[in-house]
């Protein structure tokens, strides 16, 4: 199918960007890889009026080292981000992650901010984001924010940006020394979205789980963390991680659908659970 | 003096790469959708979004001012000349055929079907335009539920029906006289198994989507479509809309795939023509993704009904199956018979006295379905062995042990079964017990034992399936007899070109199976000339004017077969000539290697290629004798050849998650002697992929309206190499008898025995589990739910019936059974 016409505008800064998404109004509407939204403009399930390519900010593309964190580009391919040596230091939970993502050929053209501003609870980078409690700069006509992850996913594709706000970057906390993580995705064929996921992060201290923080995907309308099981895990030794695992669907209300109805979704959490976080501390 | 052999190597049985493949893969071939013609508008189809609904006005004049737009038809504009959608096969003298028409014309009865066409200069131009069409519907209720379909007082899909069922076939082999009476075997059964299997609905999904272009001409058409029956689209164009059939000119181009997908006269052809002559201009339509998966016809779609009935110490004595099977909407061109080529498979390999086969035909609001890969025989298949392995747990018997005490062993053949069919050869003792060795099947049941004592969180199981089918579609009385519209036969010429290369015309049209590669190998053997020096010439029926086309793992044990006995003329006629070069007797003649000798006297010979010289410079020929070695046959075959096999599948079951992994498949098939092992390999491997995918991934489901909701790549999951195993293919050759090459089919083979052997490996695996039964495809989640259910949900069934077909999913199939 062919999308309806539409005004097709490819600023080169972000403050281009910012003016342009401002220019174009209510139905202005930002390209970045188009992995999601190119989809949806065919199905004709959406008339922008105006797209913004991203495509050509090179500021938005890329990682680097910023002291405590390190920064990701909104921009920055989902191959880049798998193959980046700064992110497979910090933050191999995300390039683990990033390999579940569809195929090479979605990967190389899908970014990293794109995933995360389109918001599909389906998609593993929210709940990897949440675990690892990054914070997403936002660019608009008033200038510059920052959004705890925590405060990021609002609903069912949906966001904390404003229509006018350009994603920019996203600032992923370096992980001390004894934090060690793992990515668990349940789906039925290779090349499909989760049907639950759980990113799990695990600090280790004399033998028994200091800290842990988990973040789950497909559980709800919005990635979630699984706070009971963190709390049961904290202080706990690895032989307790099935028992606290049995509260990752504590307080979960996830979809039902062709995948899979919201009971088996509740158990999955669990037994997942259980398994990303004894394959994050290594056993 | 040591004497040379200078023939070339045999080219038959030679692992040859495809020749067609560097065009076929790289794309950088003529597809339908790639070409155009001077002046071409192109097509855009509006679809109706309703199962069931009367269409109570269409206003397309909003559309008709849009930029570009050239003209806009609804159904009104071509009521009195489109015809119907041609059905080519009654299979009763009752069917209830209420007609196809291709844009709908006042009621609409699925959700996809075509309501209105746009024509414009660009594709884009004709899609913007769909939206400035208004149009309003009355909604009816849709039938979705064939169980539901067939009660009195049901909706009816169609106004001008008094009842969903189109036709009831019957067969029963007392009184065919084929067996003893269904109803004693019935009465007298010792033991009795009885199950309900759904075989889902599946959805073809051919990787390029249908297109066709049309370019009018004078009182005719010449047509591009991406079809498996050019031929036959020939002739229906011409009956359906009164063309003369001389001046139709069909072509099929390179056709990236069709699964069976592609065998029906297509709504969207006919329109496409119907367009092309009232403007008198050149059209194009090429389908969207999305409209493929909702609109091109799909497959499967069975409630099947089974008993089975023995003696206690295993002898199968009686077999009694009913159908119900989904048409959907309409009935596309083979639709009915498909169900039907079933009847003739249930009794599968097995020497089962008493068989009755009843299916009826119904209309549901759903698209409508047709031939997919194996078309009948992989219903049957399943039915069959999914219901020898519950008899053997019935029995208390080993399932291989019952497979072989009653299936035909090697010397009974030639046999002919309940069904009424002959099989002509095969060794159903050599493949199982090759593929046994070959999987280690005791050391993985020892395994399984391990696991189940140590209550292994992943658990084993182990399926069987023994198979066979008819194929290469048909020997012409037999279709006749089943009341099909044309015969079974198929065409082949020879050109021989002046400088020795070859043209060989056949009318089997390819659409990815390796003809060009396949064919070649057999010419090179026949007449002695290089691989290279072939050409398959196919396709268009201006050159390749007479032909039944390809499905049914047809090609090579008709088409190839029409072949050799073309070869064997252009022999024989050359040998006058060669006799006439070397003043010799014909009789005296000796053919091999490409080359004529008089026997006992080595050194004079005159090749073929002298010969087809000879002619076409055409000054020194016998008397009486043309100039022209070239030669046609048509052949028709006078049985079905058997091909079989056995296949293993050894499956690992988390039974935390109920996930699924093939650990290992093994499959030993036996197509009769090869011509390219490395296309049967393919052939085999892709069957699988497609057989396993009803298994464990694909189904075509409805929402409560008769939406379809797997109508994208997302929800319809289709499997990726990176879900299968390594298979392991080996074959044994037990040559046919019935065609001069020893040839079997294969193009079906994969399909049809693989799914019984997965889901009997998952039902091996979860019978502690108190688990007897799995609906297809056998998801994680109706895995689990079997495993933590008992067998008592709907997602995993049992002995007790399904609630029904529906697919719906609003009452969920985690749902207890109703
Ligand atoms: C076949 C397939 C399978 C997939 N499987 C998975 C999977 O398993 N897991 C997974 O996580 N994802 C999956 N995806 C989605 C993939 O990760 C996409 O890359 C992602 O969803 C969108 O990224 P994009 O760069 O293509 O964004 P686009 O499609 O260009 O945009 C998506 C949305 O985000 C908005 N947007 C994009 N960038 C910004 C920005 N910088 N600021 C503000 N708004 C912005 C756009 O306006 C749009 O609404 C799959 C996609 C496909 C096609």
């Amino acid at each position: 199918m062919i999308p309806a016409p539409f005004e097709y505008v490819r600023p080169s800064s972000v403050a281009e960007a910012v003016s342009a998404i401002g220019a174009a109004g209510e139905d202005g509407k930002i390209l970045a890889g188009g992995q999601s939204l190119i989809p949806v403009l065919r199905l004709r399930l959406a008339y922008p009026t105006t797209l913004v390519d991203l495509g050509r900010v090179a500021e938005m593309q890329g990682v680097r080292d910023d002291g405590d964190a390190i920064v990701i580009g909104a921009m920055t391919t989902h191959h880049d981000v798998m193959h980046d040596p700064l992110v497979a230091e910090h933050a191999p939970l995300i390039a683990q992650a990033t390999g579940t993502i569809a195929d090479p050929q979605v990967r190389h053209r899908g970014t990293f901010g794109g995933a995360l501003s389109h918001a599909d609870p389906a998609g593993d980078l929210g709940a990897v984001a949440l675990a690892l409690g990054c914070e997403f700069v936002a660019s608009g006509p008033g200038g510059e924010r920052r959004i705890a992850a925590s405060e990021f996913f609002h609903d069912y594709l949906t966001t904390a940006l404003a229509p006018d706000e350009v994603l920019t970057q996203v600032r992923v906390p370096k992980l001390g020394a004894g934090w060690s993580s793992h990515y668990e995705k349940f789906n039925r064929v290779a090349q499909a979205w989760s049907i639950v996921g759980v990113a799990a992060l695990v600090r280790r201290d004399n033998g028994s789980i200091a800290e842990a923080r988990i973040g789950l995907t497909n559980m709800g309308s919005t990635p979630v963390r699984a706070a009971a099981v963190e709390s049961a895990l904290a202080g706990a030794d690895v032989g307790s991680v099935a028992a606290a695992a049995e509260h990752a669907a504590d307080g979960t209300n996830p979809p039902s659908d062709l995948s899979g109805q919201a009971d088996y979704r509740q158990h999955l959490a669990r037994v997942l659970t259980k398994r990303a976080v004894l394959a994050a501390v290594g056993s | 003096m040591t004497a040379v052999d200078e023939r070339p190597e045999a080219e038959i049985g030679k692992a040859r790469r495809r020749k067609e493949d560097a065009h076929l893969i790289t794309g950088r071939t003529r597809w339908t959708d790639n070409l155009s013609v001077p002046g071409m508008l192109h097509l855009a189809m509006l679809r109706s979004p309703m199962a069931h609904a009367t269409i109570t006005s269409i206003d397309p004049t909003d559309a008709r001012s849009r930029p570009g737009v050239v003209a806009v038809f609804t159904g009104a504009d071509f009521k009195d000349v489109q015809g119907n959608v041609p059905c080519a096969w009654p299979v009763t003298p009752d069917m209830v055929n209420p007609g196809a028409p291709s844009l709908a014309v006042d009621q609409v009865n699925f959700a996809g079907e075509c309501v209105a066409v746009v024509v414009a200069r660009s594709k884009a131009e004709a899609q913007d335009a769909l939206e400035g069409i208004d149009i309003e519907y009355e909604p009816l209720p849709p039938v979705l539920d064939m169980d539901q379909a067939v009660k009195d007082g049901a909706t009816l899909v169609h106004p001008n029906t008094e009842s969903n069922r189109s036709y009831t076939w019957v067969f029963e082999s007392g009184a065919a006289g084929t067996g003893a009476p269904i109803d004693d075997a019935l009465r007298d059964a010792e033991v009795t198994v009885s199950r309900r299997f759904v075989q889902q609905r599946l959805i073809p999904a051919f990787m390029e989507p249908r297109a066709v272009m049309v370019e009018p001409s004078g009182e005719g058409v010449t047509v591009w479509s991406a079809t498996q029956i050019p031929h036959i689209l020939r002739v229906m164009l011409a009956l359906t809309l009164g063309l003369p059939e001389h001046k139709v000119r069909v072509i099929a181009p390179d056709v990236g795939g069709g699964f069976g997908g592609k065998i029906p006269v297509t709504p969207e052809e006919i329109i496409s023509v119907l367009v092309a002559r009232r403007l008198n201009k050149p059209v194009k339509y090429t389908e969207s993704r999305s409209e493929s998966l909702m609109a091109a016809h799909h497959g499967r779609d069975q409630l099947q009904d089974i008993t089975i009935t023995a003696t206690r110490d295993g002898t199968v004595t009686g077999l009694d199956v009913h159908l119900l099977a989904d048409m959907g909407a309409y009935l596309r061109l083979v639709g009915p018979g498909v169900p039907i080529l079933g009847a003739f498979m249930y009794n599968a390999i097995y020497k089962i006295p008493a068989y009755r086969f009843v299916c009826e035909g119904i209309f549901t609001t759903k698209t409508p379905t047709d031939a997919y890969r194996g078309a009948g025989r992989p219903e049957a298949t399943f039915a069959i062995e999914r219901i020898m392995d519950e008899l053997a747990v019935e029995l208390g018997m080993d399932p291989m042990e019952l497979r072989r005490k009653n299936w035909i062993k090697h010397e009974e053949f030639p046999f002919t079964t309940v069904a009424g069919l002959t099989y002509d050869s095969g060794n159903y003792e050599a493949a199982t017990d090759k593929a046994l060795e070959l999987i280690g099947w005791n050391d993985l049941r020892a395994e399984q034992q391990e696991r189940r004592d140590s209550n292994d969180p992943v658990q084993l199981g182990l399926g069987i399936s023994t198979f066979t089918e008819m194929c290469g579609l048909a020997p012409s009385r037999v279709l006749g007899s089943l009341s099909y519209g044309a015969g079974g036969w198929e065409h082949a010429a020879i050109r021989m070109l002046p400088t020795g290369k070859v043209e060989v015309v056949t009318g089997a049209s390819p659409h990815g199976q390796g003809h060009e590669t396949a064919f070649a190998q057999i010419v090179a053997d026949k007449l002695g000339v290089a691989f290279e020096d072939v050409e398959l010439i196919h396709g268009d029926t201006a050159s390749s004017h007479k032909g039944l086309d390809t499905y049914g793992s047809r090609s090579l044990a008709v088409g190839g077969i029409a072949i050799v006995n073309a070869a064997d003329k252009v022999i024989e006629k050359a040998r006058k000539i060669a006799a006439h070069l070397l003043e010799a007797n014909e009789a005296d003649l000796e053919f091999s290697g490409g080359k004529f000798r008089v026997a006992g006297s080595p050194g004079s010979e005159v090749g073929i290629a002298d010969a087809a010289l000879a002619v076409f410079a055409a000054h020194n020929l016998p008397d009486g004798v043309e100039p022209s070695i070239d030669a046609e046959a048509t052949y028709d075959p006078e049985n079905f050849s058997f091909p079989h096999g056995t296949h293993l599948c050894a499956v690992e079951i988390d039974t935390e998650t109920g996930m699924t992994k093939i650990r290992k498949y093994v499959c030993v098939d036996d197509v009769g002697t090869p011509i390219n092992p490395l296309i049967i390999e393919g052939q085999v491997h892709g069957g699988l992929a497609q057989g396993i995918a009803q298994a464990l991934f694909e189904e075509a489901v409805y929402d409560d309206a008769g939406n379809l909701t797997t109508g994208t790549f997302v929800d319809y999951t289709l499997p990726s190499a990176a879900d299968l195993p390594s298979f392991t293919t080996e074959r044994t050759e037990t040559p046919s008898t019935t065609n001069p090459l020893g040839v079997k089919g294969v193009g079906e083979a994969g399909t049809i025995a693989s799914t019984p052997a997965v889901v009997n490996a998952i039902v091996d695996a979860l019978r502690p589990f108190g688990v007897n039964d799995i609906r297809m495809p056998a998801t994680p989640e109706r895995v689990w739910r079997a495993i933590h259910g008992g067998g008592k949900h709907r997602a995993a069934g049992g002995t007790t019936a399904y609630g029904g077909a529906s697919t719906s999913t609003s009452d969920g199939d985690g749902g207890d059974l109703q």
